[in-house]
């Protein structure tokens, strides 16, 4: 048998049916669901009479419209409270194998609490009506994001009709050098191939730097493959994926474990298999990033300065980054360490685990938030990573610097709550996207990683977390 | 599905280049839960002065003069030109939804966002890709003539240009046979059913810890 990429290992382990133009129906084993993109699936199967095809394969959870404070109010605004009470009444009446609503002590993002409950697993498809279903794909299983009618095609039929993707390993060799991390690992990438370096891939990630990553890092990577252009991310199955999953309410338990392991750890890109397309970094090479314009690739290192268009010559890209210097109201050649932050979010799919409230509070312990700072939020991925973070007194450290500690969910990484920026506010933000509008109308993002945020945090503008001893 | 078979239509230009799909849909109006009326809040935060709310009445809101979908010779456009990486972002359909609702039926351009590109074909939107430098033709003469106009025609897969230019482009035979004939993908889909159950069935004994 010829090597195979792991790609083509889950792919060719869901093909169902294969129409002549290589069209196929690929079987879906996890699909992770919430309440904006699932509403109208809902409505759409039951207008045309038709009941979900397997009910244990749906986990849900409410988190893009939850508030992350004063839950004892409920939800104040009157459309998001529709659409959440909306995902209620549709999971009540359909079912599902785990719902965990607004206000459950294991309510979450819902990339945050597939993997931490262990109804991500390797092998599996997962599929979501969110593109930072990538996210899952650190797993060792296919997993990406789809419209809303695909969820209901995925609730009618537990199926999606696919074209098989292009394979691209991303290899990263080397050790990371201090204060550097996952996050810097992919917005690197990303500077690198651009915002559609990988559309029509799925992109595996390798190389022993990737290797040596925990579970959350190596999430981190895969969640922002999407704004690399891949729909899916990918790391093969080791060690590390099996300790994470061992002993998680939904990992199988005694000899389904050990049958479930031995096949998991042949979840791997083979030794010698072919790749479309190869992409080399070195970890030493990287260093702390932060993002100046409103799109993912538009990234810089620290110690760098806002890169000037008047030396571009392709016009559409010239008139882009002119676009994005004035809506980020930034001069060309400015130093990223001279640009002030209004507000700091730490949080989302990309980086609200333990590990990036650890890196985060590392920074901030003994420190305040600098004056010209309104306000840092520290926004938990999970019920379940808050009371762990507040296990370690993670909290406390937070709230000493004066950062705010909240409610779990997806709050201002895209604002649909209440948590959003003003108009011509910047953000230092951990969150994967700083497209115009995307932390509320007229808001300046810039894309960093939690300790950078923290650090922005502590000194009022981006600073190098390394020089903070 | 509405199926789509030709079309000659206005022809409109966004000559930018990664338009993501906050962009096209602003996350404030994914709070609904219906498919429909999406159409006037599309570029929302390009198209109007103020900053939108759902339930507005746009009507009465300040169009900004500079965003090109509000020049005058634009209304009524049911083609869009685009730039490299159109609809990259979030996996909402929203996105579709509303440009479809805005009345337009078909997009041009150098490439699309997977996520974008598949959820279009559900909404009976034709994305098509073309060469870069055919696409910086069409900008060209769209931008130099008022009223420019293209004949899209599915089933030979040509898009014809005012001075008799016909470009060939290229789509998935499978797609293409869904969008002429408007089908139901899950309709199509389940007329697989037994396979489907008999995969499951495969699966759950060879694989019985996806299943418990």
């Amino acid at each position: 048998m010829h090597a195979q990429t792991l790609y083509e290992k889950l792919w060719s382990s869901h093909v169902v049916h294969q129409e002549a133009d290589g069209t196929a129906l690929i079987y879906i084993d996890r699909h992770l669901v919430h309440e904006v993109t699932s509403p109208q699936a809902f409505e759409g199967l039951k207008l045309a009479g038709r009941k979900p095809w397997r009910i244990s394969s749906i986990v849900a959870t409410a988190d893009h419209n939850t508030p992350t404070d004063h839950w004892d109010l409920g939800i104040q605004d009157p459309v998001s409270r529709q659409q959440v009470e909306t995902l209620d009444a549709n999971i009540r009446e359909v079912g599902s194998l785990a719902y965990f609503p607004f206000k459950d002590a294991r309510q979450g993002i819902v990339h945050v609490i597939g993997p931490e409950n262990g109804a991500t697993l390797p092998g599996m498809t997962v599929v979501c009506g969110d593109s930072h279903t990538s996210t899952h794909g650190a797993f060792g299983c296919l997993a990406h994001g789809i419209g809303t009618s695909e969820v209901e095609h995925v609730l009618a039929t537990q199926c999606l009709l696919q074209k098989k993707s292009k394979t691209m390993l991303v290899r990263v060799d080397g050790q990371l050098g201090r204060g550097v991390t996952a996050k810097d690992i992919v917005l690197a990438i990303i500077g690198r191939i651009g915002t559609a370096g990988g559309t029509g891939y799925a992109m595996e990630f390798g190389g022993s730097a990737i290797r040596a990553l925990s579970m959350e890092g190596r999430m981190t990577i895969c969640n922002m493959a999407i704004e690399a252009g891949a729909r899916a991310g990918l790391v093969g199955v080791d060690e590390t994926t099996i300790e994470y999953l061992k002993d998680r309410p939904f990992s199988p338990k005694g000899a389904l474990w050990d049958k479930a392991v031995e096949y998991w750890r042949t979840l791997h890109s083979d030794e010698g298999a072919e790749f479309d397309k190869v992409v080399e970094l070195k970890a030493e090479d990287i260093q702390p990033q932060v993002t100046w314009g409103t799109s993912p690739e538009m990234v810089t290192t620290v110690d760098g300065r806002v890169p000037d268009p008047a030396a571009v010559t392709d016009p559409v890209r010239r008139e882009g980054m002119e676009r994005a210097l004035k809506y980020m109201g930034l001069e060309a050649n400015t130093p990223i360490t001279d640009i002030a932050v209004d507000q700091v979010f730490i949080g989302s799919c990309t980086n609200s685990r333990i590990e990036d409230l650890r890196e985060a509070a590392a920074v901030a312990r003994g420190r305040s938030k600098a004056a010209n700072v309104k306000r840092v939020l520290v926004v938990p991925g999970s019920g379940l990573v808050k009371r762990q973070a507040e296990e370690e007194g993670l909290d406390k450290i937070f709230v000493a610097a004066g950062f705010e500690w909240r409610e779990p969910g997806c709050s201002m990484c895209l604002a649909m709550n209440a948590d959003r920026l003003e108009p011509g506010e910047r953000c230092a933000s951990t969150s994967n996207r700083n497209f115009e509008g995307r932390q509320g109308a007229g808001g300046r993002t810039h894309l960093v990683s939690p300790a950078m945020a923290a650090a922005a945090a502590v000194t009022g503008h981006f600073t190098d977390v390394r020089t903070l001893a | 599905m509405n199926p789509f078979t030709q079309l000659d239509g206005l022809v409109a230009p966004l000559d930018r280049a990664n338009v993501d799909t906050d962009a096209i849909i602003p996350k404030q109006f994914l709070k609904s839960i219906k498919r429909s009326g999406f159409g006037p809040n599309a570029f929302d935060e390009w198209r109007y002065l103020d900053v939108g709310q759902p339930g507005q009445d746009n009507s009465k809101r300040l169009l900004n003069p500079d965003f090109v979908l509000n020049k005058p010779r634009y209304q009524g456009a049911q083609i869009l030109l685009t730039r490299d990486n159109f609809g990259c972002g979030s996996s909402r359909e929203h996105a579709p939804w509303a440009l479809e609702d805005y009345g337009f039926r078909v997009l041009i351009g150098p490439s699309f966002a997977d996520i974008f590109f598949n959820n279009s074909f559900k909404n009976g939107l034709l994305p098509i890709k073309l060469d870069a430098a055919e696409v910086d033709e069409l900008f060209r003469q769209c931008e130099a003539s008022e009223g420019y106009r293209l004949k899209v025609d599915l089933a030979a897969q040509t898009i014809t240009r005012p001075d008799g230019k016909s470009i060939h482009f290229d789509i998935d035979p499978f797609r293409k046979e869904c969008l002429l004939n408007g089908w139901d993908d899950i309709g199509l889909t389940l007329r697989h059913a037994d396979k489907i159950r008999a995969f499951e069935d495969r699966r759950r004994a060879e694989h019985p810890y996806y299943y418990s």
